[in-house]
């Protein structure tokens, strides 16, 4: 089996029209997935969702259920390839942090079954809190990275990559960004799924066990596997070095970038264009570019990973480098095909085609009007939705107090800092609500809360109750459950029925531990609660219930 | 062929639905489809807009350049302006005049209206109206994504077949409503040029 063939998309195959993230799904499933594992998260969401939905996947009944975490779901796709299986796990790129200890150290076990490390990344931040380049986590684990530029090399990569984590035995990443995980084209898919791996253990047990001795023995070995992998994305289907006969300028185009520099040249591009998506980036195909061009145009999603490589720490490149150290492309928001295409005009002034004439003359002459009259419209918590009224309870429990703090948290209740509510002070990552809340109860701060929704308090939220239970820390801990992950659109949320039981598992003292409906009618009910627990000079949590008005709407159809 | 739409709207008002259905068609035709749309936090009430671009030939980019977009499809007349700036100087816009109010500083109404009929190609009318009359309220997508068919290059047959496919799982009764919408919406669009 030659794994390094491009795909044959001949008519035997089904075309199929396909989100980013379902097609890599579908993808896994056609090359014998046997599990994937995943925390919810924009844009990485939809991935798993579709592995639950599949046909084949249900019919060999492929694990699909959420983790409670991102580190969780890593650990359990890793056990699932020690026993020689294909597997994936799913997250968004943020998720990736709390799965780094997971992930960074199953380079070092390596894989057995193939097993792919999905991380989608958001520039612009469409529904994130960072920009941050899962590129960056590749590099520092030092395990390959396939980034696709089109819905069908999603699909296919599945395949590829699986084959290239079984061939070098380490778990391979795939970075998708928002604009590919969230758009739909035709896919050319296989009519059949591959058989699943059989059960087989590691060939090199004592790598799977990273006490010292062993971990330095597999340390020389992850080094001395570089050239390898190296080896691997020169000769990659993915990585294309293409001709061009205006040697001025050469273009290294990453990912979905590439597809933003095709745009601007809808009769081919002249210059020489080198694609990459696959890493460790191919020394071979960038030296073969830059001994053919003048200058160099880099183009890439997210941070300025190849960039900052290409340049070095002294930028001194044997090329000039353009990109987005040098403003030449933005460095902030994700890429768009004029940011390209203006970027390209300033390398190349002669490219200036029709770029003003494409600004209409009745459009211009309303620039003032349109900025008067187009508002911002923010996302807003839906009208029947519980933490709406938890919120407003908690501000008229709060009234009174000079300056009372609220820790806040991801989901959806992060839209309580927005107006009419105001009610957050902070947000930083998922479960910090609580912890945080803890340092500031612990620096003194009085009333010090914490508002967490019910899947993000079992994701990461229930270590930090332990701290404030054990020191039993004066501060109030607010789980708005909704028996759901909300703002993903609604899936299962692994703590359902039972907080209460995990926050006295913990050891909460039961008569701090009060449950209240968070409905408009329980208003007062729910604010002389509050202010009872405020008064408490110790840990309190009021798990404050309410199904979520989307999931509630859609049971409500089922009937 | 190519035709390069910006479809625009609420969170929850249904433009996902209008490129569903579009995307369908265009498998049935053979033609090459990008679709970029926005999930997550911009759900919630916040503006919503989706990239859907057709074409007979290979289409580079899931975003649609500035300056370049042949159709504007909005529910919702201040999210047509909102996108503006992606019309060509050739292009349509095919909006609803009805606004959406979930913000209170949602500008004047008639100042709105007054703009968009400044442009050249304008396709404006009340389309909850034509919805509660010939279907459902909820329906009103449908009426816009005919008000927009007689500038897409689909036949109405097979968007139709696109609204039997999306809306099939729901009933009979489903598939009839939202083609009759999908009809209305295109008469009065043909009756207004």
């Amino acid at each position: 089996m030659n794994e390094n063939k491009p795909t044959d998309h001949s008519a035997s195959k089904v075309m199929k029209l396909l989100l980013g993230d379902e097609a890599l799904a579908l993808g896994a499933i056609n090359a014998g997935l046997s599990g994937a594992y995943a925390y919810p998260g924009t844009p990485s969401t939809e991935i798993l969702e579709f592995v639950q939905a599949d046909p084949t996947a249900r019919e060999r009944g492929l694990h699909s259920h959420w983790s409670s975490n991102e580190k969780t779901a890593v650990e359990e796709a890793l056990g699932m390839s020690f026993c020689g299986k294909r597997s994936m796990v799913s997250m968004k790129h943020v998720g990736l942090n709390v799965a780094a200890d997971a992930f960074v150290n199953s380079a070092m076990t390596g894989a057995n079954g193939g097993m792919l490390v999905i991380s989608a990344d958001d520039p612009s931040m469409h529904s994130s809190q960072n920009e941050q380049d899962s590129r960056f986590y590749a590099r520092f684990a030092m395990t390959p990275c396939l980034e696709p530029s089109s819905q069908q090399e999603a699909y296919d990569m599945a395949a590829y990559g699986f084959g290239l984590s079984e061939r070098l035995r380490i778990p391979v990443m795939v970075r998708l960004v928002t604009r590919l995980s969230h758009s739909r084209a035709q896919v050319a898919t296989e009519n059949i799924a591959a058989p699943e791996n059989d059960l087989t253990y590691p060939a090199n047990p004592r790598q799977w066990v990273l006490m010292p001795g062993n971990s330095r023995v597999r340390y020389r070995e992850l080094i001395a596997d570089q050239a390898k992998m190296e080896e691997e994305s020169a000769n990659s289907p993915f990585n294309r070095l293409t001709g061009g006969e205006n040697s001025s300028l050469g273009i290294i185009a990453s990912g979905i970038a590439y597809n933003y520099v095709m745009e601007c040249f809808p009769e081919g591009c002249p210059f020489p264009v080198l694609k990459i998506s696959q890493y460790p980036l191919p020394k071979r195909l960038i030296s073969e570019l830059f001994a053919k061009i003048d200058r160099v145009l880099i183009a890439e999603e997210g941070q300025p990973v190849i960039e900052e490589m290409l340049r070095g720490l002294l930028d001194t490149p044997s090329r000039p480098i353009l990109g987005k150290l040098d403003g030449y492309l933005p460095r902030t928001g994700e890429l768009t095909p004029d940011s390209v295409m203006e970027a390209l005009v300033k390398a190349m002034p002669s490219l200036k085609t029709d770029i003003e004439e494409k600004v209409d003359n009745a459009i211009a002459s309303m620039r003032e009007e349109l900025k008067e009259l187009v508002v911002a419209r923010p996302p807003a918590l839906c009208q029947g939705c519980g933490h709406r009224d938890v919120y407003a309870a908690l501000n008229a429990a709060l009234e009174n107090y000079s300056n009372p703090k609220v820790f806040g948290d991801i989901g959806c209740y992060t839209l309580g800092w927005l107006s009419p509510f105001n009610a957050i002070d902070t947000c930083l990552d998922m479960g910090a609500s609580i912890t945080m809340a803890k340092g500031a109860a612990d620096a003194g701060q009085h009333p010090s809360v914490a508002i967490i929704g019910d899947s993000t308090f079992t994701h990461s939220g229930m270590t930090g109750l332990l701290d404030a239970i054990n020191e039993d820390t004066p501060m109030t801990v607010i789980i708005s459950d909704n028996l759901t992950t909300g703002m993903t659109g609604g899936q299962d949320s692994q703590g359902t029925g039972k907080l209460e039981q995990i926050c006295l598992g913990l050891g909460a003292d039961p008569s701090h531990v009060n449950t209240i409906d968070s409905l408009p009618k329980t208003f007062e009910e729910m604010k002389a609660l509050f202010l009872k627990e405020f008064d408490h000079k110790g840990l309190s949590v009021i798990v404050a219930r309410r199904e979520c008005i989307q999931t509630a709407r859609r049971h409500a159809k089922k009937g | 062929m190519k035709c390069d739409i910006i479809l625009a709207g609420v969170g929850g008002q249904g433009i996902l639905s209008i490129a569903t259905i579009l995307g369908a068609a265009a498998l049935r035709d053979n033609l090459h489809l990008k679709q970029a749309e926005v999930h997550g936090m911009s759900q919630r009430g916040g503006d919503v807009m989706s990239c859907l671009r057709l074409s007979s030939s290979p289409i580079a980019s899931d975003l649609i350049p500035t300056g370049k977009a042949d159709l504007i499809v909005a529910l919702e007349p201040m999210e047509a302006l909102r996108h503006i700036g992606w019309l060509s100087p050739q292009g349509r816009v095919v909006t609803s005049t009805v606004p959406f109010v979930n913000i209170p500083n949602y500008p004047d109404r008639e100042k709105i209206l007054g703009l968009l009929s400044r442009l050249p190609n304008v396709t404006a009318f009340d389309m909850e109206e034509v919805a509660k009359a010939k279907a459902t309220l909820r329906a009103s997508n449908m009426v816009l994504l005919g008000a927009a068919a007689p500038y897409i290059d689909l036949s109405p047959e097979k968007i139709e077949a696109g609204i039997e496919t999306i809306f099939s799982p729901k009933g009979e009764k489903m598939v009839q409503t939202n083609i009759a919408a999908f009809r209305a919406g295109r008469e009065i669009a043909l009756s207004l040029q």
